[in-house]
This record gives structure tokens, C-alpha cells and sequence, in this order.
């Protein structure tokens, strides 16, 4: 896991509370994407955060907050190219307190009507991201992340 | 969310003019989709390249409109950009549809219907 070693450069952090609707997750998204460090990160990391920290923010405003009101934070700090990402709710707990496995639902052979509308979100945080670490700690949910 | 279409005898068009399908705009997304193909019976170009960002909400409602059409109107996507093809490839979503590179793509394979 991240940090970083103290011999590394002072980093440029973001951090933004954000609701748990999907609006509230959308003009979040579009405020860290204009803002350093997430607007710093080469175009395609950059891309590739803004899939990652809509997938998690959307999750926890769904699941954890079950679209009820609520608060998550995120904090965002460049690490060198990369992006480390904290985000912390104070929501339910994740089911077993563990992350999902993030399978990603069979496609193959399957008939047209039995076709996955979802259910892709995790294999696709889990796909774009390193060290990814949860962690419940009282009543806070805390993940941690580096794209 | 804004959708034009262009309709041809074999084919409708739908292009999403729009640079995002995410979690807000799925639902809506999937009821326009679906109030646009509620007649005809051409196959349907999907014309992404507008598309800049979509999550797996966007995804999903692609999908479910895929399924809206039942097995005899074929669900066609065109001109995707980086990131969205991004998004179909981890979720293997490119194997369950024909994608076209572009627009003009899709449409000169009019005559294989």
C-alpha cells in the first residue's frame, strides 16, 4: 500500500465532499476532472480514474447509503504519474465487511434476455486499480486506491 | 438527453449527442431508446462518438436496450471512442455486439441485410 516515502515531492491533494445521488456523483466527477491532481494525470489515466471514482461513488451512494442522504469524501493525491485515491463514507458496511469479488457476470451462451445489466462495476474497479485496500473502522467505510 | 436520429429503409440511426452516458442519464437513455425503436423493424446503428465517459449504468442501459429489441432487430454500435471502448472490452460487452469503427462504417454493411 501507498503512501509514498517521505523523500517524495510534496503532493498536490484534492479532496471534496460529495452527496449520494447520482447527480450529486455526476457534477463530482466533473469537478475532479477539471481540478489537479486528477486534471494533471496524463488523458488516458485520467480517463480511466474518472470510470474507477464513478463506479466507487456510485456504489457507495447506492449501496452503502441505499439512496438515502449521507456524506463520502474523496482525496485525491498525485503519486508521481499515478493517482491515489481515498474515499470514505459513513454508510452501511460492506457485505462479510469485505470488498465483492467484482466476478463479472458470463456472457457467453447466454440467451439475449438473460443478459448481465449489471453487476460490472467491481471487476471493473478491481481491473483499473492497484492496491486496492477497504477497511471499517467504527461507522466509517474507508477504500484506498492508486490508478 | 438528446438523441437524432436518421432513418433509412434497412436502417435507424441513432446519434447520441451527448458526451456522457452515466448513472444520471441511463434511465432516461433507455426510455428515449426505447420510445425511438417502439416502431419500425430496421436494424439499429448506435452512433457513440460523442460518447466520451460511460460507467457501468451507461453500459447496462446499452445493454438493456440490446434486449428491447428483441432477437430480430440487430443492435449496432458505432464510433467508439477510447474510454468507452475501454469500458466494453474489460466487461467483454464487445463480444455480444457488432461494433463499426464509424457511422459511415455501419452503414455501407447495409447491403449484407
Amino acid at each position: 500500500m501507498i503512501p509514498p516515502a517521505k523523500h517524495d515531492p510534496p503532493r498536490m491533494t484534492f479532496q471534496c465532499r460529495v452527496g449520494t445521488n447520482v447527480f450529486a456523483v455526476r457534477e463530482a466527477l466533473l469537478a475532479m476532472t477539471r481540478t489537479a491532481p486528477l486534471a494533471d494525470l496524463h488523458p488516458d489515466r485520467r480517463d480511466l480514474a474518472e470510470i474507477v471514482l464513478a463506479e466507487v461513488l456510485n456504489n457507495v451512494a447506492e449501496h452503502a447509503y441505499a439512496g438515502g442522504p449521507g456524506d463520502i469524501t474523496v482525496t485525491l493525491s498525485q503519486v508521481r504519474d499515478r493517482l491515489w485515491c481515498v474515499v470514505t463514507d459513513r454508510g452501511r458496511v460492506m457485505p462479510q465487511g469485505q470488498l465483492p469479488p467484482g466476478t463479472l457476470p458470463a456472457t457467453a451462451g447466454v440467451q439475449l434476455a438473460d443478459l448481465p445489466e449489471g453487476g460490472f462495476g467491481w471487476h471493473v474497479i478491481r481491473s483499473l486499480t492497484a492496491d486496492l485496500n477497504y477497511t471499517r473502522d467504527q461507522d466509517q467505510n474507508r477504500l484506498s486506491f492508486l490508478i | 438527453m438528446q438523441l437524432q436520429t436518421q432513418t433509412r429503409p434497412k436502417i435507424l440511426s441513432v446519434i447520441v449527442m451527448e458526451d456522457r452516458i452515466d448513472a444520471a442519464s441511463a434511465i432516461q437513455f433507455k426510455e428515449k431508446m426505447r420510445d425511438l425503436t417502439q416502431t419500425g423493424d430496421q436494424r439499429v446503428v448506435l452512433d457513440l462518438s460523442r460518447v466520451m465517459f460511460l460507467d457501468s449504468s451507461g453500459l447496462g442501459a446499452i445493454v438493456a436496450v440490446k434486449k428491447l429489441l428483441g432477437p430480430d432487430r440487430m443492435l449496432e454500435l458505432a464510433g467508439l471512442t477510447p474510454t468507452v471502448k475501454k469500458v466494453f472490452r474489460l466487461t467483454r460487452m464487445d463480444t455480444i455486439f457488432t461494433i463499426h469503427s464509424t457511422h459511415s462504417d455501419a452503414l455501407s454493411h447495409d447491403t449484407a441485410s
